[in-house]
């Protein structure tokens, strides 16, 4: 199953309208060939509707997309040759494992000896070798999984779309699976177009990661970029937890309650600008601060045990409430904090990010 | 530590007065049900039962199997029994032919359209059936509508027999079973979700196989369902042959009827209707083992 080509996709443009609401807003996507696209947004940001219409079940009212030099926007999905993980699977219910991981081949005509093999090659890539006479609803969720991850790449498309296919498993299965699905997209090397709605997931699986909202594309970028260099407010705020901070922005100097801010990257433009301040970022200071640490001061007015983490809420003394994640190891400053403390927090210059206020995410 | 020594020691706290209320609720449910439990056993149990008594009870008054060995003896009961399921048969099979396209089509409309729709399949049902039968012959007889239509617009030029026979029994009862038939298999229809077809198309099915392929094997349990209530139904069916078959077409409750009502031979009527209703269950059963009996009853998903 190794070899599979793969083929770039050029989204051009793509409108679709429902009344005056746009699901899609002419948007422009280019994903590289052969590599792990994720479009990542809130539910009714598009992108859900963007994935329809890359495998056809979504009809745009204007815009082009390509595979490869195809232009496809106008072939129905039967002729459009790329693989597809439903959101609850859709295996047949009345067909067996092999008969739902043979059925696309079968459809190709096949030769019987020929489908066989490759059902049972597809089988074992998914790890599920020995299946194939299991009927579909002796499968667990896990199980399922992979029979549709199966039957969606045993006709070697070049193109796989994915509509959130881990959602309904539970939480320790998923995490299992996002390592699994990206080791075979390793292997397999086709170009693999996600969805999904779960930050951690996206950051975890993908090479670049498309943020969408309001049927527009809010940024495109690796996932430390995304986290780390939000382009606007919506993704600052989408992605990882957020607090803004308002601060006063005049030519390179940024300040924040009178005193200047030691900021690593300044955005483009002079627009207003707010402080993203992350908690985990934050540092609880003990005595002097290192170098390139922006220092603020507050007290304690609450902690929140979560058990791996804690986090600290702690009112600035000018104002705003900001929260602080540590690890909860005995015997640390922050394990010792309680409630009422009078605490300096610290926040690296490489870690300061300004994003403008009215970014491109509000509408 | 202390709390768990506590309750070991008091085994089980509030366990008689948890029981009783629990059995209070039980006995409460089964007084609710009671009246339709008696009506039931009233109405349908011991009629029922004192019919098969009567069919065992031959005409010198004493225990018999006459009125059974008349109906193999008999060729005429024979035949009503091959037209009884000739009728039945027929009848399931038009209903599927222009059933099937019907439900399809309801399924595939929003829910609003589908619900008008829908409606117009349920109107005629609360029409009287008696109504909707003298209907059909008002319209079917020698000078009625269809007839003078058909002769106006030069499609036939004497008029056709359209009623008091089989072609008639058979336009009525497709009329009457229709909804009984259209329902189930809507259900079912509507319970396959949309993804099917689209995870067939998307594999490369084209619309003809990816309806064959996949759509259609997956509403065969609601097909089944509809098909048996209609053919069972049909079996004991009266009102409509007895008006639009003019009398060519006998099934077994209108000879129960003319045991009746002309040759006053209850024995006879009762033997006949043991029947039919061994043979109704026995389709029943046997359709069973073919497909889960909770889909026929309920609706088919």
């Amino acid at each position: 199953m190794t070899g599979t080509d793969s083929l770039p996709i050029s989204i051009a443009g793509i409108t679709k309208r429902y009344g005056e609401v746009y699901a899609l807003d002419h948007v422009d996507l280019e994903v590289r060939s052969g590599e792990f696209l994720t479009l990542l947004g809130p539910s009714g940001s598009g992108k859900t509707t963007l994935l329809m219409a890359l495998a056809g079940f979504t009809r745009p009212d204007s815009g082009s997309i390509r595979f490869g030099d195809r232009e496809i926007v106008l072939t129905p999905p039967h002729r459009r040759d790329v693989g597809m993980v439903f959101q609850n699977y859709a295996l047949f219910p009345h067909m067996s494992v092999a008969g739902n991981v043979g059925y696309p081949l079968r459809l190709r005509k096949v030769a019987k000896a020929e489908i066989a093999a490759r059902v049972g090659q597809a089988l074992e890539t998914v790890k599920l070798a020995g299946y194939g006479e299991r009927r579909v609803d002796q499968l667990s969720g896990g199980q399922k999984q992979r029979v549709a991850l199966a039957r969606a790449i045993v006709f070697r498309p070049r193109i796989l779309l994915m509509d959130e296919p881990l959602s309904a498993l539970d939480k320790q299965l998923r995490e299992h699976m996002q390592i699994e699905l990206r080791q075979l997209h390793e292997r397999l090397g086709m170009t693999t177009v996600y969805v999904t709605h779960d930050q951690r997931e996206a950051l975890t699986m993908s090479d670049r990661i498309a943020v969408i909202n309001h049927g527009r594309l809010m940024q495109l970028d690796a996932p430390r970029r995304i986290y780390d260099r939000p382009a606007n407010r919506f993704v600052a705020d989408f992605i990882g937890e957020s607090t803004f901070l308002d601060v006063e922005r005049d030519g390179d100097t940024v300040r924040f309650g009178g005193r200047g801010l030691d900021i690593a990257w300044m955005p483009e433009g002079d627009g207003a600008v707010q402080l993203l301040i992350r908690p985990e970022r934050l540092a609880l200071l003990t005595g002097d601060a290192p170098d390139g640490m922006n220092r603020f001061e507050g007290r304690v007015q609450a902690i929140v045990y979560q058990g791996d983490t804690a986090l600290a809420y702690v009112a600035l003394a000018d104002g705003p409430e900001v929260a602080l994640r540590a690890g909860t190891r005995t015997g640390t400053a922050f394990d010792r904090l309680s409630r009422g403390d009078t605490v300096t927090l610290g926040l690296h210059r490489d870690d300061a990010v300004l994003v403008p206020v009215d970014g491109a995410g509000e509408r | 530590m202390i709390a768990v020594e506590h309750a070991a020691a008091d085994t089980a706290p509030n366990a008689d007065e948890l029981h009783r209320q629990s059995d209070r609720e039980r006995w409460a449910m089964l007084g609710l049900a009671s009246p339709a439990v008696l009506t039931v056993l009233v109405i349908m149990v011991l009629p029922v039962g004192w019919l098969f008594y009567l069919s065992f009870i031959g005409e010198s008054g004493g225990f018999s199997l006459e009125n059974y060995g008349r109906m193999l003896e008999s060729k005429a009961y024979g035949r009503i029994f091959w037209t009884t399921f000739e009728v039945s048969f027929l009848t399931t099979g038009i209903c599927i032919l222009l059933g099937y396209p019907l439900a399809y089509f309801l399924a595939q409309l929003p829910r609003r359209a589908a619900a008008l729709c829908m409606l117009t399949v349920l109107l005629p049902f609360w029409t009287s059936l008696l109504v909707r039968t003298y209907a059909w012959l008002v319209l079917l007889q020698r000078k009625g509508l269809v007839n003078t239509w058909a002769i106006d617009l030069g499609l036939w030029d004497e008029p056709v027999a359209l009623v008091h026979n089989m072609t008639g029994t058979l336009i009525g009862m497709v009329h009457i079973m229709l909804p009984f038939l259209v329902l189930p298999l809507y259900g079912a229809m509507k319970a396959i979700s949309g993804d099917y077809v689209r995870a067939a198309a998307n594999l490369g099915a084209g619309p003809t196989a990816a309806f064959w392929g996949v759509f259609f094997p997956l509403s065969l349990p609601g097909l089944f369902a509809g098909a048996l209530i209609v053919f069972v139904l049909c079996l004991g069916f009266f009102v409509t042959p007895a008006v639009l078959g003019g009398g060519k077409v006998i099934m077994v409750s209108m000879q129960i009827t003319n045991n009746i009502e002309l040759f006053f031979n209850w024995g006879a009527a009762s033997a006949l209707g043991v029947v039919l209703l061994a043979i109704t269950l026995g389709i029943l059963l046997a359709a069973s083992r073919l497909l889960r009996l909770d889909a026929v009853l309920g609706g088919g998903h």
